[in-house]
């Protein structure tokens, strides 16, 4: 308890704290419906073109946020229409843009000498990373991604759960697919900061995972991935606080715990009931 | 006037033609079955019903009213669906999303629609069950009562009893001809059992990439395709 009261002396960990929490809650609510429509890698792909237009924006000293966020969006359209394609397969696509975009970074980073930016930052998270502009600017795009979540909820869901019957009763379909995909741009930009470029991607993935081992309803899969990313971004960053680990890294590794313990349980209930 | 008019239609999948010659209607209250071996161009037709393809030549009219979204569909199951964590309720009431459109949420007609539907096909008492924990036939019911949801006019069913056992889909077909008696919803279905086809429907139209036959079911019965294939015959179109 002292640990977290302390924590909170801080400005720039509030800042982190806020953001995070607002970050992990539409991760982990985009990703269900992300891993459900088999669009996981839709996350690692954008983490990966984030973590280029980061070290971009970085050498030619522009803000990070604004920089990235229209090209992790113009991304997101690529990866979708990709997707669709059938000259190269969605996964093999996904890993096509994570790699070029890895390399391009890499590249950038170094042609540039004297660079002040710190690759251990942009790939593992640092919670220094948040200035208090960049906060205002997070916190409203993730209450903007909130809200178009709740809005379009059973559309997004009738998106995920039967795409041809959605269409054939007239829903635009092809609309719902951008909305998922710029949402989860927003949310992967918006985390990358603290997150890092390598694990941002699990913030979509986990909490949704470990949700589907004990929900059987989806709203129900929805509302426990929300919370289970919330608490665990919470405890990740205590963690990370009191043992001074990059955050990232600690909010993935409860997450993995949580998935454990949580699939146990599954396991232990099937047993029982057969 | 017609529900659905095709005149001269031919479909084509990826460039290459898949079926032509379509001229059929579909009236009000018919039970129409269409019939053909995989390939025949059963889905594409299908597609084409739904709007979702457009036809390469000719045209398919919706007349009396009837838009091509109020079509309701029950689809085959993907492999997606199969461990898709969802609640009865879930999934029936999605089939009011065209009709709710962009409003948020759904409204209490919306909920009002989807519990009468499920009332209707005995599924009520399952609503909160997770739908991959049904039975294949159980299932089929739900999604029944979603495409209802969606429609009170045309049912399009896209190979419903696959994968159901011989009493589980004497079950269903019974179900799809009380809905067409009690209610008059116009029902199209898309099977490769034609002895069920002949035994229920009261259209039917034969494909084999072209359009063998197009009539009532008696007519049939009696045609040259249907003594053949009734008979357990394979390609009719080849041996003549």
């Amino acid at each position: 308890m002292p640990l977290i009261i302390e924590m909170f002396s801080f400005s720039f960990l509030v800042r982190a704290i806020v953001v995070g929490l607002l970050v992990s809650l539409c991760a982990a609510l985009l990703g269900v419906n992300l891993v459900l429509k088999r669009y996981a890698m839709i996350g690692t792909g954008l983490s990966h073109v984030g973590f280029a237009a980061m070290v971009i924006a970085g050498v030619i000293d522009f803000a990070p946020v604004p920089f990235s966020l229209p090209v992790v969006v113009a991304a997101a359209f690529l990866l979708l229409r990709m997707n669709e394609s059938s000259k190269i397969k969605g996964d093999s696509a996904v890993a096509l843009v994570s790699t070029s975009s890895m390399a391009i970074g890499v590249i950038v980073m170094g042609m540039t000498t004297g660079i002040t930016l710190h690759i251990c930052n942009v790939m593992f998270g640092s919670i220094f990373a948040m200035t208090q502009s960049d906060m205002y600017i997070s916190v409203a795009l993730s209450v903007v991604v909130i809200c178009l979540f709740v809005l379009f909820y059973k559309q997004l869901f009738a998106v995920t759960y039967d795409e041809s019957f959605a269409k054939a009763t007239g829903t635009k379909v092809e609309i719902y697919k951008s909305l998922l995909a710029i949402l989860t741009a927003v949310t992967v930009v918006l985390g990358m900061r603290m997150m890092g470029a390598l694990l941002i991607a699990s913030l979509t993935i986990f909490p949704a995972l470990s949700a589907m081992r004990l929900c059987k309803r989806f709203l129900s899969v929805v509302i426990t991935s929300a919370v289970i990313s919330v608490v665990c971004f919470f405890v990740g960053m205590v963690l990370s606080f009191g043992l001074d680990l990059p955050p990232g890294a600690c909010i993935v590794g409860v997450n993995l715990i949580v998935f454990t313990v949580f699939s146990g349980i599954a396991f232990v209930r099937k047993k029982g009931i057969a | 006037m017609a529900l659905i008019t095709c005149r001269d239609a031919a479909f084509a999948y990826e460039g290459r033609v898949v079926v032509t010659g379509l001229n059929f209607d579909v009236q009000q209250g018919n039970y129409l079955c269409i019939v053909g071996e995989n390939g025949s161009g059963k889905t594409t037709l299908m597609k084409g019903l739904l709007g979702l393809m457009q036809p390469k030549s000719g045209k398919i009219e919706t007349g009396d009213g009837l838009k091509s979204t109020q079509i309701g569909y029950l689809p085959q199951q993907t492999s997606a669906q199969k461990d898709f964590p969802a609640s009865v309720y879930e999934v029936v009431i999605s089939g009011r999303l065209g009709s709710r459109g962009i409003l948020p949420f759904y409204s209490k007609l919306d909920k009002q629609i989807a519990l009468e539907n499920m009332e209707k096909l005995g599924i009520l008492p399952l609503r909160k069950k997770s739908f991959r924990e049904l039975s294949g036939g159980q299932q089929q019911r739900v999604l029944l009562s979603r495409a209802l949801c969606a429609t009170e006019k045309v049912l399009l069913l896209d190979e419903p009893v696959s994968g159901l056992d011989p009493i589980v889909t004497a079950e269903f077909y019974s179900t799809i001809r009380a809905l067409s008696r009690d209610t008059g919803i116009t029902i199209i279905m898309i099977s490769h059992d034609i002895r069920a086809a002949v035994e229920y429907a009261s259209h039917i139209l034969h494909l084999q990439n072209r359009q063998i036959f197009f009539g009532t079911t008696e007519d049939y019965v009696q045609s040259e395709a249907g003594q053949y294939f009734l008979k357990g015959g394979d390609h009719y179109a080849s041996d003549h």
